[in-house]
């Protein structure tokens, strides 16, 4: 693959919360010890259910939050503080998406004044050139030039999605943080602004950070797919191949728990027992093992750590049950 | 239990120290504290005194630190009318004070509270609109207006009653109604609030659903809850006891603490109204910590995490 | 963030293009239109008053009202209380209004740097907007003027310190609130200045609610100084207020209770028709506020 755009290395994130208000406070560790790196154009997707830690990272990874532990290199540069002048001026290069158009943008301000406004905080361009490039931006992204002019609640969700694509894209960004951005469309809004974003990102050459919890959606715009489970990464590799092959027992219940349309016949749909995960309270040894259907004594005492494996290119699995890799070093690109 | 009550503690020392450096600041702003403390005839000698003494001539930081010192041991100085110790002066005009605000106190629980209770239960009724108007009115009424307005009918037109002094229990009468006619309207409008946000919870809903009766409802569930809010105004009008009644006792020509700084304002006598600064913060800072612990008591939410840190 | 919506939205509706009339109450008419009223009274007072309200004309003491040329009578000294009326509500205005705002300015400035910096800063001004609550402001306005003597400015900035904690409460839970989610934090992540954040988009949304607020910390501020005029410790002779024309028409209460009465309406009208503006905008924009 070619160049490495952004690169975190074993970072991890604790928060300290209080039980009402004199209670002992408890750690809570919701990103736990992850790396991973992305190139230059290419998509990372990040599957996990809630509290897995995956908005966790995607705050890390533009430096919204500063990591515990690690470090973010982001175009081999580590990432300034976060509010610094330096962080303030990086946000051109890269931009977030958000789970809640309608949170994101301001109720009082139109949307094409809103559009504009990065070029404004950026001083790219004199007035005129600002509003020229808004409107092409918001034509790009599919708006009227009449529904430009409109405050975000007189837009229909899937149109206020495009409004905050088309800010986050106007001062043309190399990496894009995509925070569960379509999980709050109407299922028939989702298929078209996944489209856009694809098309956007193969026009614009985007770097992307694709964190959802829907399979589907993260398969089809994602080169390479990283499976989170209580702040770990449990499964890493090829989006195809790790769909395709499952191997982390907690992967192959989320894929077969998938709704496909054709699955074979040997696949049964395996349903996941025991509680939920709750981050403030992990297991020892590996965090899944309370519900894993293979656990084994080791599980319990053990924390398996992530390893390349030999299925697939830069395959990697943090599972005792899989079998390492005979290769050493073969890490992801 | 420790924590709660050291928190609780702590703030009431902040208060208390936030109001001796309010006095302090304000004292080293306006002049040579010895001048004003002593007075502009006092003689040179006394001054070098007082300076010696209060540590004037000390680093800044240091009189800050004498000056906590003095007040800790009651040198509040004296009045520079009479001479007298300050303390002294404030002291004797607390009964008088109180004379009017205790009776007040009492008109304004026993009429405001039961009253907003009346109007929450019957919301929208012709009672209800009534105490909702007397509240907005007893909110937007001066008191120097009410107490004006009382003694132009009951002084003036119908001659029943004495306009002003302190002659016998009669003089009372108005200035105690003036009192607790306006803190009774505001603390009926607290009342109701607090209650009808009680009454719409869904545990009021569920209880009354269940079968319990009404009356029953109200008295074991909706009353222990809307007292909490409750209280707190309540202990807002006990730390008021001393210091609410400016502006009435002068409509009243009453001798009380109050006329007494606005006496000492007129006159700039510093002395006295540092002296009453300081007694009205330590009122206001104990009925706060008053309401705090029985907040304690009734908020069984409270009362469980104060159970649990201990 | 969704109660935040919803007064932002009915403030659009409020003030933006679309004026219902149609659904205001009567009462809250003519409390508009009282308001409405006062300030134009302060901006024209001197044109309009019929004496020099300074004035004495020995002649002419106590003169009752609705004998022309005095409409609402003479004072002690002969003076016109309908021009002294009119200068008083220019006055007491003047410093409802200045008062009102200095402390909308500091307490909003207060609540965003408690927002913003956290931790010790915070710290200290909730700790001085408790200490605020917990005085009674009378007590302390009278130690400050004692201290200090009176003039106008002075007395506007003392009002200013008025109330401020309540706006610096709003605005540090709102800009909190704001901040931590939503438009504040996307456009942070724009890479806005923590300037731009705060003026441009957070505190337009939180207008209205400051807005509700000043309605309610406004009457507060006229009584407040009304109450220091009428004991003398207020606006100062030769000047008047209109405590200032209540305190010194006690002395007359027997013999021409005129001279404190209008006055004395004056500031119940006033105080009673802010109040119910404040209430029905207050329903109207936001009703999370009690």
């Amino acid at each position: 693959m070619s160049t490495v755009l952004l690169r975190a290395t074993d970072l991890s994130r604790t928060y300290g919360s209080r039980r009402g208000l004199f209670g002992a406070v408890t750690k809570v560790r919701a990103v736990n010890r992850v790396s991973f790196s992305i190139a230059a154009g290419e998509t990372l997707g990040i599957v996990g259910e809630s509290g897995s830690g995956k908005s966790t990272m995607g705050r890390m990874a533009l430096g919204l939050e500063a990591p515990d532990e690690g470090q973010v290199r982001f175009a081999g540069e580590p990432m300034p503080a976060s509010g610094s002048p330096a962080w303030r001026a990086q946000r051109a290069r890269m931009q977030m998406i958000y789970q809640d158009p309608l949170g994101a943008l301001d109720r009082r301000l139109p949307v094409i004044v809103q559009v504009q406004e990065p070029l404004d905080i950026h001083r790219i361009g004199d007035q005129a050139q600002r509003l020229r490039l808004a409107q092409e931006m918001l034509a790009r992204v599919g708006l009227s030039s009449e529904q430009m002019t409109r405050y975000p609640h007189e837009l229909s969700g899937g149109q206020r999605q495009r409004v905050v694509l088309a800010r986050a894209l106007m001062t043309r960004p190399d990496f894009l943080v995509c925070d569960e951005p379509v999980s709050a469309l109407d299922v028939s809004i989702q298929a078209q602004v996944v489209n856009l974003l694809v098309d956007l990102q193969a026009e614009f050459g985007l770097a992307m950070l694709f964190i959802s919890h829907d399979l589907r959606v993260v398969r089809q715009v994602s080169n390479r797919v990283a499976v989170m489970y209580l702040g770990d990464f449990v499964e890493e590799g090829d989006a195809d191949d790790l769909f395709a092959a499952p191997l982390h027992p907690y992967t192959r219940a989320l894929v077969s728990a998938a709704p496909v349309t054709k699955r074979s016949s040997g696949q049964a749909r395996i349903v996941l027992t025991g509680e939920p995960p709750n981050p403030a309270d992990r297991p020892g040894g590996c965090s899944f093992h309370p519900r894993c259907p293979l656990a084994i004594a080791r599980c319990k005492q053990e924390a398996p750590v992530l390893r390349s494996v030999e299925q697939g290119f830069g395959r990697r699995v943090a599972c005792h049950l899989v079998e390492p890799s005979s290769m050493p070093n073969s890490k992801a690109a | 239990m420790l924590r709660y009550f050291a928190i609780r503690f702590g703030r009431a020392a902040i208060t208390i120290a936030l109001v001796v450096t309010f006095a302090f600041v304000v004292l080293r702003l306006s002049g040579d504290p010895a001048q004003i403390i002593l007075g502009p005839e006092a003689p040179p000698e006394a001054i070098a005194a007082f300076r010696a003494a209060w540590g004037l001539d000390d680093p800044l930081w240091l009189q800050y630190f004498h000056y906590f010192g003095a007040i800790a041991q009651g040198e509040l100085g004296r009045s520079m009318r009479d001479g007298r110790s300050a303390i002294e002066l404030v002291v004797e005009r607390i009964p008088i004070t109180l004379a009017l605000t205790l009776p007040a106190l009492a008109i304004k629980l026993c009429v405001g509270v039961p009253a907003g209770i009346y109007a929450a239960l019957h919301r929208g009724s012709l009672a209800d609109r009534m105490v909702m108007m007397l509240s907005v009115a007893g909110f937007t009424i001066p008191s120097f207006v009410l107490g004006l307005t009382l003694v132009l009918i009951f002084a003036v037109k119908l001659g029943w009653l004495p306009s002003g002094g302190q002659d016998s229990w009669r003089h009372a009468i108005l200035p105690v109604l003036t009192l607790g006619i306006g803190g009774a309207a505001v603390l009926a409008r607290f009342t109701r609030s607090a209650m009808l946000e009680v009454l719409g919870q869904p545990f009021i809903r569920t209880a009354s659903a269940k079968g319990v009766p009404w009356r029953d409802v109200i008295i074991g569930h909706a009353l222990p809850n809307a007292a909490i809010p409750t209280v707190t105004i309540i202990g807002f009008m006990i730390g008021t006891l001393i210091a609410g009644a400016v502006v009435v006792e002068s409509v009243f020509s009453w001798p009380g603490v109050g006329r007494l700084l606005v006496v000492a304002v007129a006159n700039r006598d510093l002395a006295v109204v540092q002296c009453i600064l300081l007694l009205v913060a330590a009122t206001m800072v104990s009925s706060n910590l008053i309401v705090d612990f029985l907040y304690g008591f009734l908020d069984p939410r409270l009362r469980q995490t104060v159970g649990k840190a201990a | 963030m969704s109660d935040q919506a919803l007064p932002a939205a009915a403030a659009q509706k409020v003030f933006g293009r679309r004026w219902p009339g149609q659904d205001m109450p009567l009462l809250v008419k003519i409390a508009l239109l009282w308001l409405v009223a006062m300030i134009v009274i302060a901006i024209v007072a001197p044109l309009i008053s019929p004496f020099v309200y300074t004035a004495p004309n020995l002649r002419n003491r106590l003169v009752p009202p609705g004998t022309l040329p005095h409409i609402l009578g003479t004072d002690e000294l002969g003076r016109d209380v309908l021009s002294r009326l009119l200068i008083s509500i220019r006055i007491s205005l003047l410093i409802a209004f200045g008062a009102s705002i200095i402390s909308a300015v500091l307490g909003t400035t207060l609540g965003f740097l408690a927002a913003y910096f956290r931790g010790l800063v915070e710290q200290i001004v909730l700790m001085l907007a408790d200490f605020q609550a917990s005085m009674p402001f009378l007590i302390l306005a009278l130690s400050v003027l004692a201290f200090f003597g009176n003039s106008l400015g002075l007395l506007i900035g003392l009002m200013g310190l008025f109330g401020w904690e309540r706006y610096a409460r709003i605005s540090r839970g709102l800009a909190i609130s704001a901040s931590a989610q939503g438009y504040a934090s996307a456009c942070r992540q724009l890479g806005a200045s923590p300037m731009r954040v705060y003026l441009r988009h957070i505190l337009p949304n939180i207008a209205s609610t400051l807005i509700v607020s000043m309605t309610l910390v406004f009457p507060e501020v006229i009584l407040l100084e009304s109450g220091l005029s009428f004991l003398g410790l207020g606006v100062q002779p030769p000047m008047t207020s209109l405590g200032n024309m209540v305190g010194y028409g006690r002395e007359y209460i027997t013999r021409a209770p005129w001279i404190m009465l209008s006055p004395a309406l004056t500031i119940v009208c006033t105080t009673l028709a802010v109040s119910v503006l404040g209430d029905w905008l207050r329903d109207k924009l936001d009703p999370t506020l009690r």
